[in-house]
């Protein structure tokens, strides 16, 4: 569905120079639903920008839905859905006649463009805002919005550039079922761009991070994850003397990829699978009569991932690395903490 | 260009005209209160320029004054019409549009086409409130000095949208553009008060300027003179407005 070799944007001239996007390969099949994830100034929207037609590439090439994007626009355009970072939908504009609008801009007719325009209304959520002018909806209301009319002409590949930024977390959660309902009821491959760890962890079936213009690791979040060598288990203990003992009395009943010691009555351990270590481990401490204070499990997130690609967290006011933000020459990630979406999900 | 595109053209720019129509429709008073304007100002304006100003050729100062608002009112609507693209940039619907596959050329033929209607509605009511006035209406000058002032409105609009596309990074640039040629522009065509007696270099000025070929046009039309090289002189600035206005946003809508 999406293919890219080599794309690369510039802006500037000279000196001034900047080097949004640095040679990015995309390989996306049909069906997908992919996430670009990486700090804002990353060069997630200008590769979008590019994949959408809305910027020439400086250098590379890309295939989308079947066509170049430089040579075949008008196919490329007629294929594809976009849902800009802003609001698609104009402000002075009925819902209902922006969607006829938008219906009519892919050449369908006037009837068709009504007839579908009742359909996304009724997925989406709309129906009984059509009249409405959209500059009375709320924020999760016209996001919606901008969903439907992105979905309007039944695009093979949709594109979504920070869906849910700026929404509330009740918001959020609805307009994440929407689109996966969207995408169960016809298949869209979704390509989307998001600055939120947990929605990239929990939406999409690939991630791909993004950093300083590059694509610096892609894959399931559960495979970035697990390159990270596991789960951290940290045992703290009574003595400091078995603290030595631990890291010996673990590597026996579980796969230790490294250890370390946060504090002399403290050993952090990175396991693999490390819910299930944690039952064994802890009889075998038991058993050699190590003094076990409390054992604590943290499974990786996203964020560490990051952490140890780029030596920067995602996560404003989160951990940084300043040795490393020093030799890599950037400014810290600032971004909000992504609140948990799977237990607002719960809530709604 | 081919007849395909052309077509496409054509019927893309409808879209897009009848997208720019609707609220506008769909929010009668809002349209309402847009065609007053230009009665509220004839009302006030004229009682004074009767009183002090003797109208060249003499006659009614209506008949001198009426196609004069007209063009005003021209001038007004469509050099700020550009305002309501610069702020759909803004928002990001601007940005939604130029994903579809709707031609770029239409995306701002479409726009100032739309400058028509409420043109032509403001023009008609004028005319048909100062009637009971005194106001001669000689129909078919009249039609012809609606259709004279579309055309002009057609390329005025585009150029406000042309300069919308180039202030898109700094929307000040648009207003203080617009606002520092509007008054010039406006005194120098002989609209509002007449440009007998003004000093040389004024009258250089004037000649320059392509308002004032489209004003006495308008006069000599609502006048029911039709054939008249004041009418010619006219219909070729405005023609050459928009041709030059069609041009230039056609042409840096394709660019963004």
């Amino acid at each position: 569905m999406i293919h890219a070799e080599g794309l690369t944007r510039h802006f500037g001239s000279g000196k001034a120079t900047v080097e949004a996007v640095r040679g990015v390969d995309l390989e996306v099949t049909a069906g997908e639903l992919v996430a670009f994830l990486g700090p804002n100034g990353a060069g997630k929207t200008t590769t979008l920008r590019m994949l959408t037609t809305l910027l020439g590439p400086t250098a590379g090439t890309a295939m989308v839905a079947g066509h170049d994007i430089h040579r075949e626009q008008a196919a490329v355009r007629q294929r594809i859905g976009y849902v800009g970072q802003g609001n698609g939908a104009g402000h002075n504009q009925r819902v209902g006649d922006e969607l006829v609008s938008q219906g009519r801009s892919y050449g369908m007719s006037r009837a068709d463009s009504r007839a579908r325009a009742a359909e996304v209304m009724e997925q989406l959520d709309l129906g009984a805002l059509r009249d409405r002018k959209v500059m009375t909806l709320s924020g999760g209301q016209k996001r919606r919005l901008d969903v439907a009319i992105g979905i309007m002409h039944r695009p093979e590949l949709l594109f979504l550039d920070e869906p849910t930024t700026g929404l509330d977390p009740h918001s959020r959660a609805n307009l994440w079922e929407h689109i996966l309902q969207l995408r169960a009821d016809v298949g869209t491959t979704i390509f989307l761009t998001t600055h939120y760890l947990d929605e990239a962890d929990a939406m999409a079936e690939r991630v791909l991070v993004m950093d300083h213009g590059r694509v610096i690791a892609e894959g399931t979040s559960e495979q970035l994850k697990a390159d990270l060598g596991g789960d951290r288990v940290t045992v703290s203990v009574a003595r400091e003397a078995d603290a030595d003992r631990v890291v010996a009395i673990a590597a026996q009943v579980a796969a230790v990829h490294a250890a370390s010691r946060p504090s002399q009555r403290q050993v952090e351990l990175r396991v693999t699978r490390g819910d299930l270590a944690l039952a064994p481990l802890v009889l075998a401490l038991a058993e050699a009569s190590v003094q076990v204070v409390g054992v604590d499990l943290q499974r990786p997130t996203l964020d560490d991932v990051f952490l140890s690609l780029t030596g920067r967290s995602l996560r404003e006011g989160g951990r940084e690395v300043p040795v490393a933000d020093a030799a890599s020459g950037a400014p810290s990630a600032t971004l909000s903490p992504a609140t948990d979406l799977v237990s607002e999900g719960a809530a709604v | 260009m081919s007849t395909d595109t052309l077509s496409k053209l054509a019927i893309d720019s409808g879209v897009v005209m009848w997208r720019e129509l609707r609220p506008m429709l769909r929010d009668p008073f809002s349209l309402t209160f847009s065609l007053v304007q230009p009665v509220f100002f004839l009302a006030l304006f004229g009682p004074l320029l009767a009183a002090n100003v003797e109208v060249p050729g003499g006659g009614s100062v209506w008949q001198w004054f009426v196609p004069g608002i007209l063009v005003m009112t021209a001038l007004f609507g469509t050099s700020m019409t550009g305002s309501n693209l610069l702020f759909e940039m803004q928002t990001g619907s601007h940005e939604r549009m130029l994903v579809t596959p709707l031609s770029r050329s239409s995306l701002l033929v479409g726009r100032a086409l739309k400058e028509i209607a409420p043109l032509v509605a403001q023009a008609a009511l004028v005319v048909v409130v100062m009637i009971p006035f005194g106001f001669e209406l000689h129909l078919g000058g009249a039609l012809l000095g609606l259709a004279l002032l579309a055309v002009f409105g057609v390329g005025l609009g585009a150029l406000s949208y042309a300069l919308a596309l180039a202030s898109r990074n700094q929307d000040w640039m648009f207003w203080t553009v617009q606002q520092t040629l509007i008054f010039p522009l406006l005194i120098l065509s002989g609209m509002l008060l007449p440009l007998q007696g003004a000093p040389a270099w004024m009258e250089v000025l004037s000649r320059l300027n392509p308002l004032r070929y489209v004003v006495e046009a308008e006069r000599a039309l609502f006048a029911g003179i039709i054939v008249d090289p004041a009418v010619a002189t006219g219909a070729l600035a405005a023609a050459a407005v928009a041709a030059v206005g069609l041009w230039v946003g056609t042409r840096m809508m394709r660019r963004a």
